[in-house]
């Protein structure tokens, strides 16, 4: 079974919802595919209290509501041929043909390995809000957030919402780096009113600069942690630990389309031009796979691809001031929210690195290339195919993880084998 | 100018075999690889330890290998498994084949058994109803290739062996390094799929196969189990073919294979054949239509014009070996292969007859 898109656009959060919204205003069929049963993104997920914010509200519905636009829930990429996606939903798989496709992937939460990581209780920061926002318990829980960049804020307040008692935020960051960050936010506005906004929901919660979650103890679960900061190395008992130290664009469909991508830290985005277009002819990108600049500058980025897309070329070009704006905002979090080098120091020999194979650090000594590495410690073989160790150990300075191989996803074997696996045009 | 007894070049599970065996014969031994050891075929492997009937020489090979393998057993890094192999009959046309399988895999000193639709649903209870029987091979087992590969390397090295991380070219005698080195000695060409680099003479096509992988759910097959028909795939000429062939991993996973395509070098995925071999997968396991693959990958298998590898001196070229061409079977032969080659080449008699290997016979 194969549906056909003028534009197919993947992934639902801002970009996603901007590029539907700009594409569909031309008249074309465009479809919106997202894994998650709403759409907004990671960064507008419902939350099962709070809804989601005015604007996402506004441009959830602005993006939905056009004819011609289909909303693909709950559907997951397998794989990517030339001119369609392999995905499956619950029920089924299927192939989506477009003329023109449109990234908008996003990102993955940074998570580094300190020792006690793995422990129950200790999550990414996004992870933390994510969970919260789906009703997981945390009424009266002692939750410590730590890690870098703006995020923290973010997480703590949807914590405290959800009843949670946050400890403190513990900023990597020194106090000199975040105070210049904070004096050139008048530049942008919005992200200003954003960030008190933030700041007044969390009164009373107490954010440490230049502090760092050494260790998390416990035995069955977490129950402390050992942080350090500007007066030294303290314990702090707790019942949850929500970690995270910043995003990584999540380039996985776009390296397997064969789009080209830069260094972007140890990282790495997508290359686009200025009209959002990839190195792959009909294929465009939009937002944090193009590099972490936030929810506006993935709106703008969003509009110029989903025009473009449909052929309004110029309708795109038009936004580009805008984006050079949003794009300047990401360069300030990046030089200012940069990690220090101890936060790359934390893991010990055995601490365990790739979660899925329990494979320690130390394992990892002496290797130079990630396939060599995989081969003789299992690392990255498992469940999550490398996506949480690959970014660790990119940003650990060891190797790049190379080679992603189909499914992106766990994928039901019957979706591969189905009549949906076989393209048509192989016949 | 280093001298060596022997110069292995290739470390994929058949070069690793064979520089460790000569090394423990008190050669010095040179090994040349300059990408991961056991890294390609041997990586790309199932690693199912198997007597395969049809070609009574490659039977032969795999049985006395099978034997040989039987010193891995406890060695953590080969993740040895003795799940035992269990070929399926598909219908009564399958069943009447059942008594020549046996015969041969008997006539090969390989001890087998008959199963009946009652035994075969008791060991597999997962098997789609209404197959007539199999065969049962009890012994055979499971490993981890590229694990071996780099034991067998690292136990080279321990024996005095030297591994040089380059590329090779053959010279006069001995071989020039990447960087220029040489190194003088006999040579033993076991690059695998690569061979004809070094002996374009020997004729060798990659036959590329697909594998998929899925979480863990231990306990739903007990046995690799393989359709009885499997040779017809393995042993047959069709550009394209697949067969039911589905292994259990010690880690509870199953590998699922396999397809066999002539003509196809790149590592690419191939969503056509892939379909069609989980399609005859899900024919004989329906249960695991509804579990989670987790990748994918391709395999070249290095396939020589008759189905049989070639172990032995080169001919016409003055201290020139080979092991190489192996199919679908080097991991099994690996160990046999090493032995073969290492007495030949030291004078003793093998245990084998070594002429059906001779790579002679597709020079004359």
């Amino acid at each position: 079974m194969t549906e056909r898109y003028d534009v197919l656009v993947v992934g639902a959060g801002p970009a996603g919802l901007a590029a539907a919204q700009a594409a569909a205003s031309h008249g074309v069929r465009v479809g919106l595919r997202d894994a998650q049963a709403r759409a907004g993104g990671q960064v507008w997920r419902h939350d099962v209290l709070a809804g989601v914010p005015r604007l996402a509200r506004r441009s959830i519905a602005a993006a939905l509501a056009p004819a011609g636009v289909e909303w693909l829930a709950q559907t997951r990429v397998l794989l990517a041929e030339a001119g369609d996606l392999l995905v499956e939903d619950p029920q089924r798989a299927r192939r989506l043909e477009y003329a023109a496709l449109v990234l908008a992937t996003g990102a993955r939460e940074l998570l580094l390995p300190f020792p006690g990581w793995t422990l129950p209780g200790v999550t990414g920061a996004g992870g933390l809000q994510a969970l919260a926002k789906q009703d997981w318990p945390l009424a009266g829980k002692r939750v410590v957030v730590a890690g870098s960049g703006p995020l923290l804020f973010a997480a703590a307040a949807t914590a405290r919402r959800h009843g949670a008692r946050v400890l403190g935020i513990h900023e990597q960051a020194g106090r000199e780096a975040v105070a210049r960050f904070a004096v050139g936010l008048w530049r942008w506005p919005g992200k200003l009113a954003q960030a008190m906004a933030l700041r007044a929901q969390l009164l009373g919660t107490g954010y440490h600069c230049g502090s760092l979650v050494r260790r998390a103890l416990g035995a069955e679960r977490v129950q402390a942690v050992e942080i350090e900061g500007q007066h030294g190395v303290q314990r702090l008992d707790c019942d949850l630990v929500a970690v995270g130290y910043g995003l990584v664009p999540d380039l996985r469909l776009a390296h397997m389309l064969g789009c080209a991508s830069e260094a972007e830290g140890a990282h790495e985005r997508i290359s686009v031009d200025g009209a959002q277009r990839t190195s792959i002819a009909g294929v465009y990108a939009a937002g944090e796979v193009c590099g972490i600049g936030g929810r506006d500058c993935a709106r703008v980025e969003g509009a110029m691809a989903g025009h473009a897309a449909a052929g309004a070329q110029a309708r795109a070009a038009q936004l580009q001031g805008a984006r050079r704006h949003a794009r300047a905002f990401a360069a300030q979090l990046r030089r200012h929210f940069a990690l220090r080098p101890e936060v790359r120091g934390l893991a010990e020999p055995d601490t365990v690195v790739c979660r899925c194979e329990d494979v320690p650090l130390c394992a990892l000594d002496g290797y130079t290339d990630s396939r060599s590495a995989k081969l003789a410690t299992r690392c990255g073989m498992g469940a999550c195919q490398g996506r949480i160790c690959g970014s660790v150990l990119a940003e650990l300075g060891r190797f790049p993880r190379r080679g992603d191989r189909p499914p992106l996803f766990p994928a039901r074997l019957s979706s591969l084998s189905g009549e949906a696996a076989a393209n048509p045009r192989d016949a | 100018m280093s001298g060596f007894d022997l110069i292995v070049v290739g470390a994929g599970i058949v070069g690793a075999a064979c520089a460790d065996y000569a090394s423990a014969q008190g050669l010095k031994v040179a090994i040349v690889e300059s990408a991961t050891i056991g890294g390609g075929t041997t990586a790309a492997a199932m690693g199912h330890l198997v007597a395969v009937d049809g070609v009574p020489a490659e039977v032969a090979l795999a049985h006395y290998s099978l034997g040989l393998w039987e010193a891995f057993a406890d060695l953590p890094q080969a993740e040895f498994s003795r799940c035992g192999t269990l070929w399926v009959a598909g219908d009564e046309a399958d069943c009447a084949r059942i008594p020549d399988k046996l015969a041969r895999l008997t006539a090969a000193g390989v001890h087998a058994e008959a199963l009946d639709t009652r035994q075969l649903y008791e060991l597999e209870p997962a098997l789609v109803p209404g197959l007539g029987g199999g065969v049962l091979v009890a012994d055979e087992a499971v490993v981890y290739p590229p694990g071996v590969a780099r034991h067998l390397v690292d136990r080279a090295q321990r024996q005095g062996a030297t591994l040089y991380r380059h590329r090779a070219a053959l010279a006069d005698y001995g071989v020039t390094l990447g960087d220029s080195t040489r190194l003088h000695g006999p040579v033993l060409v076991a690059t695998g799929g690569a061979l004809a680099e070094l002996l374009p003479e020997l004729p060798l096509r990659p036959r590329k196969g697909h594998l998929v992988i899925t979480d863990r759910y231990p306990g739903l097959i007990h046995h690799q189990l393989l359709e009885l028909h499997y040779a017809d795939s393995a042993h047959g000429e069709a550009e394209a073919s697949v067969a039911f062939n589905v292994q259990p991993r010690p880690t509870g996973q199953l590998l699922i294979g396999s397809s066999r395509e002539f003509g196809k070098l790149g590592a690419e995925v191939s969503m056509p054949i892939v379909r069609r071999m989980l399609e005859r997968a899900l024919h004989f396991l329906p249960a695991l239509g509804e579990l989670q693959a987790l990748r994918i990958w391709t395999g070249l298998r290095p396939d020589s014009v008759d189905g049989l590898p070639y172990i032995g001196r080169v001919p016409q070229r003055a201290g020139l070996w080979v092991a190489a061409g192996h199919e679908g079977l080097g991991v099994t032969t690996s160990l046999g292969t090493a032995r073969l080659l290492v007495d030949q080449f030291l004078g003793r008699m093998p245990a084998l007859d070594p002429a059906p290997y001779d790579p002679a016979r597709v020079l004359a």
